[in-house]
């Protein structure tokens, strides 16, 4: 029995679907894209991940909130438990709600943090018909009210330049390495920063349309990040004379599918996309396959993966692209996230085959 | 692959024992399984011949051999196999399977080990070495040192620092282990940890933090992953198979999840493990630090409880890796189209809860901790951990109706119940908020992290505001909907609504509650274990159901085209894999029959509760109010409650109220057989004999009742206050002393207590009828006289020793009663012989223990014949008789005392054997020897201990002795035994029993090892006082020396070694007899 008595509160899909819940976020009534995540744990990294900007979340393990919420610790102008400064879903859908939580580290319950970032959520809902139901129809327009469901209208995030919405507006320097990187912030994940950091690096933090080509750098990352790719012309406009140089070129998710944009690849929107934990990828020509973190919505399609360019990873499930790499140049990227933070951490070599990559091509 | 693999061997696990149970059974029957769909040849040694296992059409071959290095070497020579698996048969086959390496046995036949290499077994199993490659690749242990000797243990706790906790090595489950807080304790312990093992080590203890294990998959190609984590609800210091476990973790951040993970892939990369592994750990409950604690590099409970948890069959797929697949070469089983290569999301909770079935023995300690007792395991399924724990709870089977809503508790101290956790201990929680502790309080006793205690405390908390309202139509269905997420039952709503005992009232409220909420429309889901959390579709069939739900995953055909089979539950003493297979072939029958079969069941160390065994399969409880939902949403043609055990049975006469269609015999011929009055009425009017009994409510009126019909008599009171239920008593003095001191007698618990025939043989009569027509039967005999409970017997089949006459009476009796009570199915009559007359014990209208025994020697299958019959379809009777057969199967019992701290290794008519044994030979004492070196029995070489109780054990020992004395033997005999054995001129060396300190003293024998067989034969039937002959039965066990109490098995055993040299056993596969 819950201690506290929760409101009730609606969730109204765009196929007019409505679901009651128990309200036990922020009691405001919102709009947004509604996705599922099949994670079991990493609640407080992804509701942080900047890549879920305007998504109302759908956790598809039923018991969330167990662990609580860590304090917002800062070591090095990067959050120690969190993947960016805010929480950045929209709304939260979930089973069973853990009011009690218990973890060494937690300062508050989860609805405690969702009330003070001002996002909705509710609990009592059954996640797994909705999550069937997002499966068959796809991801579509949603809304959380707590009043009545006319309150609001139904809004398509992806029609909006997200990446702005989340990207930095100044450019902030980590770590004093010799090795150089430039780090083009589509809404970075805190981890791949400090990935990076693992090694003798400097990175420089820059906004998604800043001009890198200015920076004197040894390697370029490009982040992932939210929306439909399409949406970043500045940075894939950047990105197309930076693959006429020689200095390495590494993408993460948004970075993947705007690289493979710049190459002359064609990205679309998957009817659902991958969030979850246990993406399996093959790589290409090898035995070896991986279990990959995922948070995507659009993919590179790999039929259009351009001349002097390979596909580099495939997932095994759908057979989609999940990475690609350049035949002769240090330019790779790969759809799902190597830095995991949530999830598994199998293909954290990645950091270190893009070090070893900029110090080979330095010697030169 | 360098050789091609055409033949295959497969080490089952023999007989189930605590620590090794039915888990092996599902793990052996997915291996072969994947092997035979490469078309590989499989050869199966397992002598338990009660498993799907060892079934036909499972594997290609199939030996009812001892699982030793001396029989699998000859069926290797035999057979000469390409590969061999070791992994799939517990400890058992791991440990036989080293030896044949070590000794260049598998070398000297070319077979070769598939799957992970002999040299990463050794490694993992080698806790030093272990230690040490961890320690270079930077992965924490706990911090242990190795000793050969009791000084060495105690320098090494020294370095330490108490408190530590040692461990034998190469054993199972942790026998031999114990926390020592001091040097004093040690002392205590140490030598009996010495007795199991050469090599013992002292480790730092962690009691306290929190125990989380993994489920790692690696293939050739150094792909790898975790299939499952899974949490113990209980803390570091209670053996994972004795905890309550959730799966997945609940309690953990993704930082310490996936840290764990990462470091269990580390190890299974670095140890290079091919197929599965199990990586247990502590982890700090205060910071990220952590411990390994162990790895098995084989199949496991555990794995097994990570397949059903998860439905990734991880034997099946581990089988595969074995011949060379990579792990993203094969598709996920339950999508049909996803890679194996994945990790399954789940989108639910699942709870595992150990059953103990403590109460059956003497003189066992009830605490739990870092040995294991438990005989069997429930797995519930939800979608919260409240629903989930109080569905497991009543899954369990002990009278418990979930957290609350229970019988009053004894009157113990809570405190203590809490410390010093024992069986009950969960229970014991709900008290402690009864009383008001709160969660900090209860975690400072138990160590419980606070995240399961706030999860315990809502469902204390719903019932506490439930307990204000006085019928259901007063709550608001809210308040109803929680409760029933919340996980309480129809039953624990009316107790705690209506607070009435009366049996009849609760089950008319429980009616009204569930016709009220099926009108509100609360009402249970269910949900597809799909592996993918819904991600991609999958036609899956692996159901359970929730409250936490608005619709149900599939749908409904309602066509009575499926037929219900309800599986065994929990297994526990009496009720085990025998009717798993059962179960099993019911399902198969039903299929071939052109049914769907539904299968319904809980238990995870089961082949029924395989998806892939049935066409749809409940994962849920063995409940009337679980049942009843799955009969409406089914409506199929019937339910079948007779190839299940007990369990389906007792819910017959419930199920046949709600008009539920039920398969075979009607529920009031189950309810004739079940109820003791109504049988006994049924016997009096067919004037078939049975011994005289009567149910009692006053001792003045039982001691009339023994004047009557004279001792001994056996006593079963319904209330029990210590100790077993049963019991025999041989004068008044022990009459009075049992009813006064175990039992309480009175109007509300009256005491049936029936005349107890000595010196009588028991035969046990397994039939099928149809209509009340015998189709097919089997005898078998007992080879201990009545006394010992049937369970525990050692039973010849077909039978040696019947007269014909006897058989004959039998035989028109069985017919009487199929007749009588116009059987449709498979039943089982025990019956009492002395001197031709006949007299029967009782009679259950299912599926019996002796039944896959008997079906195997036979050949011919019981279960296939009656679930034809229920089905309505006409069968013919089968040709072959028992009085055909050129061989005989002796089915012999498998203790596990040595598991039992302090229990009283003794048969009684309580039964107290957790697993058994079929084996088959030309003659009976070539059946008895295999069979008896199947569980355990070792060919004396140096000196039997004879202790025989009364005159009448010592003479039918006589000739036994005197062979033991003409071949060599050195017979030690204890005072009374010796001067018997003297007198008839055989040759002993007297010595002292126990209490009495001068040298030679039987115990001293025993720990010198000397004795290489222990016969002790108690005198008294009743005496359950310390004794001299609890001693030396006790310490045989803690010893590990062989035991036999029974003297006509003592004989027989002794016969068979005299007759039969190990070399003279035949090596013959099951299908050469």
């Amino acid at each position: 029995m819950k201690d506290q008595t929760y409101p009730d509160a609606k969730l109204v899909l765009a196929d007019g679907t409505q679901i009651r819940g128990k309200s036990f976020g922020y009691p405001s009534s919102i709009s947004g894209e509604i996705v599922f995540n099949t994670a079991m744990t990493g609640y407080p990294e992804s509701l942080t991940d900047p890549s879920y900007k305007g998504q109302i979340l759908v956790l598809t393990y039923p018991s969330i909130g167990n662990y609580g919420v860590p304090a917002d610790l800062i070591n090095d102008k990067l959050h120690l438990f969190f993947e960016s400064e805010h929480i950045h879903i929209s709304g939260l859908i979930i089973a069973d709600y853990s009011e009690d939580y218990n973890h060494w580290n937690a300062v508050k319950s989860l609805g405690e943090w969702l009330r003070e970032e001002k996002i909705p959520a509710l609990f009592g809902v059954d996640t797994r018909s909705l999550t069937k139901l997002i499966r068959e129809k796809g991801s579509m327009p949603a809304k959380i009210v707590h009043g009545s469901i006319d309150e609001i209208p139904f809004k398509d995030p992806n029609k909006r330049n997200l990446v702005d919405e989340v990207s930095t507006k100044e450019v902030i320097q980590y770590g004093s390495g010799k090795i150089k990187i430039a780090l083009v912030d589509c809404g970075v994940k805190n981890n791949i920063i400090r990935s990076l950091l693992k090694f003798d690096t400097t990175i420089l933090r820059v906004p998604w349309d800043y001009d890198f080509r200015m920076l004197d750098y040894d390697g370029l990352f490009i982040s992932n990040g939210p929306g439909n790719p399409e949406k970043c012309e500045a940075t894939i406009k950047h990105l197309q004379s930076a693959l006429e140089n020689e200095q390495p070129i590494f993408g993460i998710c948004l970075g993947h599918q705007l690289l493979s944009l710049a190459a002359g690849a064609i990205t679309y929107k998957l009817k659902f996309g991958h969030r979850s934990h246990n993406q399996p990828v093959l790589m290409h020509g090898t035995q070896k396959a991986y279990l990959t973190s995922q948070n995507h919505g659009y993919a590179v399609s790999e039929d259009s993966i351009p001349q002097k360019w390979e596909s580099w990873f495939t997932n095994l499930n759908d057979h989609t692209n999940e990475g690609i790499r350049h035949q002769t140049k240090p330019f790779f990227s790969t759809q799902f996230h190597p830095e995991a933070s949530s999830g598994p951490t199998d293909t954290a070599f990645l950091f270190n085959t893009f070090i070893q990559t900029i110090e080979q091509c330095k010697k030169k | 692959m360098q050789k091609e693999i055409k033949k295959v061997l497969v080490l089952g696990s023999g007989a189930l024992k605590i620590g090794e149970a039915g888990e092996f059974d599902y793990s052996g029957s997915q291996a072969l399984k994947a092997l035979k769909e490469e078309g590989i040849k499989t050869v199966l040694i397992n002598p338990n011949i009660a498993t799907v296992q060892t079934s036909e059409g499972v594997a290609d071959r199939i030996y009812f051999l001892p699982v030793t290095p001396f029989f699998v070497e000859q069926v290797i020579k035999k057979e000469k196999p390409d590969g061999i698996l070791l992994s799939f048969g517990g400890q058992t086959a791991l440990n036989c399977g080293l030896e044949l390496f070590n000794n260049g046995i598998l070398d000297q036949h070319d077979v070769k080990v598939l799957g992970t290499p002999v040299r990463a077994i050794q490694e993992t199993e080698d806790r030093q070495l272990f230690s040490e490659m961890l320690d270079e690749i930077g992965i924490k242990t706990a911090r242990s040192l190795s000793a050969t000797s009791p000084e060495e243990a105690i320098q090494a706790a020294e370095k330490i620092g108490y408190p530590i906790i040692i461990r034998a090595a190469y054993t199972l489950g942790g026998q031999g282990s114990g926390f020592c807080h001091t040097q004093e304790e040690l002392i205590q312990k140490i030598h009996q940890a010495f007795s199991y093992s050469p090599q013992v080590l002292v480790e730092e203890s962690l009691r306290g933090w929190k125990e989380i294990e993994y489920e790692v998959v690696r293939d050739q190609y150094d792909n790898c992953i975790t299939v499952c984590n899974m949490e113990n609800f209980d803390p570091l210091g209670i053996h994972t198979g004795e905890s309550i476990v959730v799966a997945p973790s609940q309690t953990l951040t993704n930082r310490e999840y996936h840290k764990l993970r990462q470091i269990s892939i580390d190890i299974v990369k670095r140890v290079g493990i091919i197929g599965e592994c199990n990586v247990q750990y502590a982890l700090d409950p205060q910071s990220e630090d952590y411990r390994v604690i162990e790895v098995n590099a084989r199949l496991s409970r555990s794995s097994a409880l990570a397949s059903k948890a998860t439905g990734y069959p991880l034997a099946f797929v581990a089988a595969k890796l074995a011949l060379g697949y990579g792990l993203h070469e094969l598709k996920n089983d339950i999508t049909k189209t996803t890679s194996a290569f994945f990790e399954p999301a789940l989108d639910y909770l699942v709870v595992k809860i150990p059953r103990w079935d403590l109460s059956k023995f003497h003189g066992v300690s009830r605490e739990i901790g870092s040995s294991m007792k438990s005989v069997g395991e429930v797995m519930a399924i939800g979608r919260s951990f409240e629903e989930c724990i109080q569905k497991g709870l009543r899954m369990i089977g002990l009278g418990m109706h979930g957290f609350v809503a229970n019988h009053e508790l004894p009157e113990n101290k809570l405190e203590d119940e809490l410390n010093n956790p024992k069986d009950t201990r969960v229970f014991w929680i709900a008290k402690a908020f009864d009383q008001g502790w709160t969660i900090e309080e209860i975690y400072n006793a138990t160590k419980i992290d606070p995240w399961f205690l706030s999860k315990l405390k809502n469902i204390h908390q719903l019932k506490q505001k439930l307990i204000d309202f006085r019928s259901i139509e007063a709550l608001d269905n809210e308040f109803l909907l929680d409760l029933k997420k919340a996980g309480f039952s129809d039953f624990q709503l009316a107790r705690i609504l209506y607070d009435e005992d009366d049996h009849e009232t609760i089950e008319q409220r429980i009616r009204e509650i569930r016709i009220y909420r099926q009108a509100q429309q609360i009402v249970p889901y269910a949900k597809q274990i799909d592996t993918l959390a819904a991600e991609h579709p999958a036609l899956t069939n692996y159901l359970y159901f929730t409250y936490h739900g608005d619709s149900h995953d599939i749908i409904f055909e309602k066509d009575k085209r499926s037929v219900i089979v309800l599986g065994s539950g929990a297994y526990r003493i009496g009720s085990s894999v025998e009717f798993d297979w059962s179960a099993v072939n019911a399902i198969k029958t039903v299929e071939q029959s052109g049914y769907r079969s539904v299968m319904v069941n809980f238990n995870p160390e089961t082949v029924s509760t395989d998806y892939d065994s049935c066409n749809r399969l409940y994962f849920d409880e063995l409940s009337l109010e679980r049942v009843l939902d799955i009969v409406a949403l089914e409506d199929p043609k019937g339910v079948i409650v007779s190839t299940g055990g007990q369990i389906p049975n007792t819910l017959a006469m419930r199920l046949q109220a709600y008009n539920v269609p039920l398969l075979g015999t009607s529920a009031d011929s189950i309810d004739m057989a079940e109820n003791r009055h109504k049988f006994s009425a049924l016997l009096d009017s067919l004037n078939i004999d049975q011994p005289a009994w009567k149910e009692l409510s006053s001792i003045e009126d039982i001691e009339k009742f023994t004047t009557e019909v004279g001792f001994p008599v056996l006593v079963r009171p319904s209330y029990v206050l210590s100790g077993a239920a049963m019991n025999i008593v041989s004068n008044q003095k022990e009459l009075r002393h049992f009813l006064e001191l175990a039992t309480q007698v009175s109007k509300q618990y009256p005491v049936v207590v029936s005349k107890f025939l000595t010196d009588t043989k028991e035969i046990e009569f397994d039939a099928v009828a149809d209509r009340g027509e015998i189709i097919a039967y089997a005898l078998s005999e007992h080879i201990e006289f009545a006394g010992v409970h049937s369970g525990d017997a050692t039973i010849m089949f077909p039978p040696q020793k019947v007269y014909v006459e006897t058989i004959r009476r039998i035989k028109r009796i069985s017919r009487q009663i199929a007749q009588a009570l116009n059987i449709s199915g498979p039943f089982n009559i025990q019956f009492l012989a002395r001197d031709n007359n006949v007299k029967v014990i009782e009679c259950n209208l299912r599926a019996s223990r002796s039944l896959p025994f008997v079906s195997k020697i036979l050949k011919t299958n019981f279960i296939t014949i009656a679930t034809k019959i229920m089905l309505g379809e006409k069968v013919e009777k089968p040709f072959k008789s028992l009085f055909e057969l050129e061989y005989i199967g002796v089915k012999a019992p498998q203790f596990s005392f040595s598991r039992l701290s302090k229990a009283d290794p003794i048969l009684g008519v309580d039964m107290a054997s957790t697993g058994e044994v079929g084996c088959i030979g030309d003659d009976y004492y070539e059946a008895i020897l295999k069979s008896m070196l199947a569980v355990g029995f070792k060919i004396p070489e140096k000196g039997v201990l004879i202790s025989s109780g009364t005159m009448r054990d010592k003479i039918e020992l006589l000739n036994s002795a005197k062979w033991l004395a003409d071949h060599n033997f050195r017979i030690y005999a204890t005072r009374g035994s010796h001067l018997f054995l003297k007198e008839n001129g055989i040759a002993s060396s007297l010595v002292n029993w126990p209490d009495v300190k001068m040298y030679p003293n039987a115990l001293d024998l025993i720990k010198e090892k000397k004795i290489d067989l222990v016969i002790n034969i108690h005198k008294n039937l009743s005496s359950k006082e310390l004794s001299n002959d609890y001693t030396i039965r006790r310490a045989a066990v803690d010893f590990n020396i062989p035991l036999i109490s029974n003297a006509r098995l003592a004989s027989a055993f002794i016969y068979s070694i005299g007759i039969y040299k190990l070399e003279d056993l035949k090596i013959k596969a099951w299908d050469e007899y």
